[in-house]
């Protein structure tokens, strides 16, 4: 995993707001003065809603980050909490007169957002392309695969048939496909689900793009499959120089692959840091339960976050304050109240939260609401793995994985 | 494949057995016998006769037997005679009928789907903008206006006001050519065409709508397709199932269903010889048109389901 204390991930906004000494030193640190201008995706504010019957589903609220040439951003969170919205956004592919974005996405200096997509219809596949989460449903069923590789090369890179195949045939082959020339006549039910979604990652690597927006790219596939996936992905990305953004539920996924996680919830950016940084000092309560919740056992490269205690918010009608807190065992009366503002902790390591893991306000908390009995708290107590140390347990698991990526 | 098509083959002469079965039944349950049609009042009153006229059509038989009698003959290509105009083969009456009515269908359905695909495809393409609202307007008009009063349009405008095409009668193209037999096709077969136009675009739409939502249509977005290709190539193969279905299903109905407007437009289709010998209990004719119409609606279903594998290549494995 090269370079990994050379994050590229800053939110720009935020950083100029802070004391100039503070940015200073982290920019000194992190070796990025002057480094802005690799900024590849620049992403600020970003929301998308949708309304429905009910009121205004709030599924990206106000979403900050950028991201640096050839860097991998993984996305993390809950079922619901955003990613998809935020990648399909990102695409302009949420389609339908009830959605509502704003914000902005500037991808070498274009505007992403509220732009009319024949305007980035030349950056599509070209510049930008996306692997979708299953690969059973995002190849055409009546389209033979051939075409569906080919089509985009002839449209953007302007080669002839005879060309394109050609590329596409040396691309199946680059991503393992066995037989490439008899798979490239084949329709898409012919092959594997494997086989599909290497055929999905030709297609979007085939116009040589600078950034891939990889949504689950793995969850529809089983636990084999999944790790040669993620591995071709990685290698790809490492070849090619590409940036990639990494949608996953899944952590052992991130751990191992990026250079940076976002951890989302409710449409917003919870905390973010390096991915070492990350698992040896999660800060934000929700990211704690999310590490809590992977299994002790082994194989946790393949594990679904498993449920955390309580439902996830209600994106019409959010709680107020902390949007987490009906859910947080350290919550106080000023969680349900104040929005925690975004903080950046030491190496742009950001999180909001008013009583971050890890602070003496924090294990004040915890012990107010255990002796007050407050049942998330109580139950997080009483769980198997409230002994455990997270900090040691984020270690633990980010070096299992780093060792097993290295190994592959 | 050869064993599927050795089945379907199979499914397809039950069908047919069935079917002829029960429309030999209904045509004998009409009301009013042929015998006293074809003696007209003056001969049933001579009893011998009658029962002589009955016997030899063989109206006396039981119902099974009548019809393995008929089906035997059916089978070696006899259909019978017209009781009414002795001497004459239903199956000339047949062969001299379909390829007008049949002419008149294929037309009507090609002039519907040139209409309905772009608007169907449009109404999806602007869902919820005005031109769907628009063409959703303009469907539910075309579907709300029977045919016979489009045919009364057409006539008045094309033939009496501009003058332009015969109001009515019907040229065979072995007479007068291909060019004056269109000029007299063209006006029925727009008439028909244009509820079926209705039907089938509201189908395109619909099942266009929900292709439109598949992530293979993202994924064609996200590559950066323009909108007409992505409709035309990705999204229009995979909508046109019902389509496909429908057309079958009315392609048959509008072969025996076309009496009003055969009759508007004075053509001798095969509707209106049913229509009339219906009203003459000429029971062979009747039989013999029923069982033809039949056995096309099976047909043509045979048709629709081998067309449904060139559509959706996931089927021909099935
Ligand atoms: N077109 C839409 N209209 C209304 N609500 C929508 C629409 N698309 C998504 N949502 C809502 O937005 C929220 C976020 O959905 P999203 O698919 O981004 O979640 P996710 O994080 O990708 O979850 P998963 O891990 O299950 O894929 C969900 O509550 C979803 O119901
Ligand atoms: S702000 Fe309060 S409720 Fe929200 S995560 Fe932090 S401690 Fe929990
Ligand atoms: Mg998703």
């Amino acid at each position: 995993m090269p370079g990994i204390r050379n994050f590229t991930l800053v939110i720009r906004g935020e950083r100029r707001e802070r004391d100039p000494s503070m940015t200073a030193t982290s920019s000194a640190i992190g070796g990025r003065l002057n480094r802005d201008s690799d900024d590849l995706l620049v992403v600020e504010d970003l929301k998308t809603h949708f309304e429905v019957p009910a009121g205004m589903v709030k599924a990206v609220d106000g979403v900050s980050f950028s991201l640096g040439r050839g860097r991998t951003l993984g996305v993390v969170g809950e079922s619901g909490s955003g990613k998809t919205v935020l990648s399909r956004t990102l695409m302009n592919l949420n389609l339908g007169s009830n959605v509502h974005s704003s914000g902005s996405a500037i991808f070498e200096g274009r505007q992403l957002v509220g732009v009319k997509p024949k305007q980035l219809r030349d950056l599509w596949g070209l510049d930008i392309a996306m692997v979708f989460q299953d690969p059973m449903t995002s190849l055409n069923p009546v389209v033979k695969v051939g075409r569906q590789v080919t089509e985009h090369i002839r449209k953007h890179l302007g080669v002839s048939k005879a060309e394109a195949r050609e590329t596409a045939i040396q691309l199946l082959r680059s991503v393992r496909i066995p037989e490439a020339e008899s798979r490239f006549e084949a329709y898409p039910h012919e092959l594997s689900g494997g086989m599909r979604q290497r055929v999905s990652i030709a297609i979007a690597l085939a116009c040589g793009p600078k950034l891939l927006l990889a949504d689950e790219p793995t969850t529809a596939l089983d636990v084999t499959v999944q790790h040669q996936i993620l591995n071709l992905l990685a290698q790809q990305r490492r070849e090619r120089n590409m940036a990639m953004v990494l949608v996953t539920h899944d952590l052992g996924v991130v751990a191992g692959r990026t250079d940076e996680i976002a951890v989302m919830y409710a449409g917003r950016i919870v905390e973010k840091a390096s991915t070492k940084v990350l698992f040896s000092d999660v800060r934000h309560p929700y990211t704690e339960a999310l590490l809590r919740s992977i299994p002790k056992t082994s194989n946790r490269n393949h594990t679904r976050l498993a449920a955390i205690a309580g439902r996830p918010p209600d994106l019409i009608n959010p709680p107020s304050g902390c949007k987490f807190s009906p859910r947080c065992p350290y919550a106080q009366p000023k969680c349900f109240e104040e929005e925690p503002p975004e903080v950046n902790a030491f190496e742009d390591h950001l999180f909001s939260c008013h009583y971050p893991v890890g602070t003496e306000e924090n294990k004040a908390a915890w012990d107010r609401n255990l002796a007050a009995g407050r049942p998330e708290t109580v139950a997080v107590a009483t769980g198997s793995v409230s002994e455990v140390d997270i900090r040691a347990k984020g270690e633990e698991i980010l070096a299992d994985l780093t060792t097993s990526e290295g190994a592959d | 494949m050869a064993r599927l098509m050795l089945v379907r083959v199979a499914r397809l002469v039950a069908t047919l057995l069935v079917v002829t079965f029960l429309s030999f039944i209904m045509t004998s349950l009409l009301p009013g016998d042929p015998a006293v049609a074809i003696l007209g009042q003056d001969g049933v009153q001579n009893e011998e006769l009658l029962r002589q006229v009955q016997d030899d059509l063989g109206l006396n038989d039981p119902i099974i037997v009548r019809y393995v009698n008929w089906l035997g003959s059916a089978l070696s290509g006899d259909l019978g005679e017209s009781y009414i105009n002795s001497g004459q083969e239903v199956s000339d009456v047949i062969a001299d009928r379909v390829p007008v009515t049949a002419q008149l269908a294929v037309m009507a359905i090609v002039i519907a789907l040139i209409l309905a695909i772009p608007v169907g495809i449009l109404g999806a393409y602007k869902q919820g903008r005005w031109q769907d609202k628009a063409s959703s307007a303009g469907v539910q008009v075309a579907l709300s206006v029977p045919n016979f009063i489009t045919g009364i349009f057409l006539i008045w405008f094309l033939s009496v006001k501009l003058d332009l095409l015969p109001a009515s009668n019907w040229n065979r193209i072995s007479n007068k050519g291909i060019w004056a037999n269109l000029q007299t096709a063209i006006m029925p077969a727009m008439a028909l065409g244009l509820t079926q136009a209705a039907i089938f675009s509201r189908l395109v739409r619909s099942d266009m709508v929900a292709t439109l939502k598949e992530n293979y249509v993202l994924a064609a977005r996200a590559k950066g397709l323009g909108d007409g290709y992505i409709l035309a190539r990705h999204a229009l193969r995979p909508s046109s199932l019902s389509l496909a279905t429908i057309i079958g299903i009315n392609f048959g109905a509008l072969l025996g269903g076309t009496v009003v407007i055969e009759t508007l437009f004075a053509i001798p289709g095969l509707g209106f010889r049913l229509i009339n010998a219906i009203s003459q209990r000429d029971i062979m004719v009747i039989q013999g048109i029923t069982v033809f119409l039949a056995v096309v609606y099976v047909v043509i279903n045979f048709l629709v389901d081998l067309f449904y594998s060139v559509l959706d290549p996931r089927i021909r494995r099935n």
